[in-house]
């Protein structure tokens, strides 16, 4: 064996870093409407709970409308409070 | 004067005339109140997320207006008294939901000529 080449005994994990955005910023959308479940739906996780920040990138900002507009979807019976099999 | 919006559910077993009473019903006590209508969409039957008083299927309809806000207390209290309807949902508009709104019917009415 060289020296040159140095082994591992576990392969080092190289972590590529996915810049994260925030969709609405970038898209230049300034309301979240909540009459389109479709559109809300990609904020949710599959039974139905909010996903956070820190996941889907959102600012703070329309982070607290998408909250607000998903729930008052769910009031109007266009998206449920609990599900099983979302997407 | 603000601008709002309103949506109610109403029950699948109304019949045609009925469902076109209750929306009658609503629009005039609104015109009586000196509330501007901008904008109503009728979307139909649809299918509701989770069963409510055991109906799974409810007709959608929408108002836009513009009213003073004592309108809304006493919209919200007709809502309550009506048997015919499931769920309603009243809220103001700001200035980005009206501009959002408005390009919306624009669309609609674009794609629909």
């Amino acid at each position: 064996m060289s020296d040159s080449e140095v082994r591992y005994l576990t392969p080092p994990s190289i972590e590529v870093k996915k810049d994260k955005y925030c969709r609405f910023k970038k898209s230049k959308i300034k309301h979240v409407d909540y009459k389109n479940p479709d559109f809300l739906l990609k904020f949710l996780n599959e039974q139905g709970k909010i996903l956070p920040r820190r996941i889907t990138g959102t600012s703070l900002k329309f982070q607290r409308k998408i909250s607000q507009s998903v729930k008052r979807a769910r009031q109007l019976s266009l998206l449920p409070y609990v599900a099983d099999n979302l997407k | 004067m603000n601008q709002y919006e309103t949506i109610f559910v109403m029950t699948p077993v109304l019949s045609d005339d009925q469902l076109k009473e209750t929306v009658k019903d609503y629009k005039t006590f609104l015109q009586e109140k000196g509330a501007v209508i901008v904008n109503e969409d009728n979307w139909g039957l649809k299918k509701l997320a989770y069963p409510i008083k055991k109906k799974s299927t409810g007709f959608y309809y929408l108002f836009e207006f513009k009213a003073d806000g004592s309108v809304i207390a006493e919209l919200e209290i007709a809502y309550k008294r009506d048997e015919r309807l499931l769920r309603f949902l009243t809220v103001k508009l700001d200035k980005h939901a009206v501009a959002f709104n408005e390009k919306f019917k624009n669309k609609k009415v674009e794609t629909a000529k």
